[in-house]
């Protein structure tokens, strides 16, 4: 059996869509495929060595459920209605939210980002920071972790060419 | 209950990582060893059947019971 192929283009950098990326490519390499990641724009903060500046926030995100991580059952179970707009003035609201998710996430079992990373890494998921980008944005290699590559669009379709599935997260 | 060369407690974990263990733990076996995992996650039941169907490896059977999910899996 040929050995199938992934391609996955990561363009976001808050933590709610930090976690779709890397659980794809950590699934695919599991089931046997070869996966690349090409990293881009606000994706680019997802190869940071430091994960802390990886943020949710409510603002522009009505969809976000507002649920507490903490209490009885029924306390939990309530989806606080507030106007995320007003909210998101408030100050900490963002590292609040983040820290729920990031609570709600640990409690329901799922593996943190940097695992999900690590994992990556391990099952020899091919990361790719995007040179443009990282220019852009003035990174310098050392604010990226270890093996990964860097590369511009042309390397990304010479990988994607030639897989089976492509995604754009 | 079926014999089995290995267990995986994946219990209160969620997806991905049931998946990612199992893989990881097939990956010390050797081909017709059986692996036993059990699981809370629901997700895990068609997850384990399409893992299976991707990557050769047998699901002989699975279960559930009080809500822990098994699955034996035969290295391919």
């Amino acid at each position: 059996m040929e050995e199938k192929k992934l391609a996955i283009i990561a363009t976001k950098g808050t933590l709610d869509w930090a976690y779709p990326p890397f659980i794809l490519a950590s699934t695919a390499a599991a089931l046997g495929y070869e996966t690349q990641v090409f990293f881009t724009f606000y994706g680019l903060q997802l190869l940071r060595k430091d994960l802390s500046g990886v943020k949710v926030s409510p603002l522009g995100n009505p969809a976000m459920p507002m649920k507490m991580p903490y209490g009885p059952k029924w306390f939990r179970d309530v989806n606080w209605n507030m106007p995320n707009a007003l909210m998101s003035i408030v100050p900490g609201f963002e590292s609040m939210a983040t820290g729920m998710m990031k609570k709600t996430m640990r409690d329901k079992g799922v593996a943190s980002v940097e695992e999900l990373r690590d994992l990556c890494q391990e099952a020899e998921v091919k990361m790719i920071a995007c040179q443009m980008t990282v220019d852009v944005f003035g990174f310098s290699p050392d604010d990226f972790i270890d093996g990964i590559e860097y590369g511009g669009a042309a390397t990304f379709f010479e990988f994607a060419g030639k897989s089976d599935v492509n995604l754009f997260v | 209950m079926a014999e089995f060369d290995q267990e995986l407690d994946a219990t209160g974990l969620n997806c991905p990582l049931p998946i990612l263990r199992a893989k990881k733990t097939l990956a010390g076996m050797e081909s017709g060893q059986v692996l036993r995992i059990v699981a809370t996650d629901p997700g895990s039941v068609k997850d384990f059947d399409a893992f299976a169907r991707q990557t050769g490896n047998e699901l002989m059977e699975s279960g559930e019971e009080e809500g822990k999910y098994t699955f034996m899996l035969r290295k391919a």
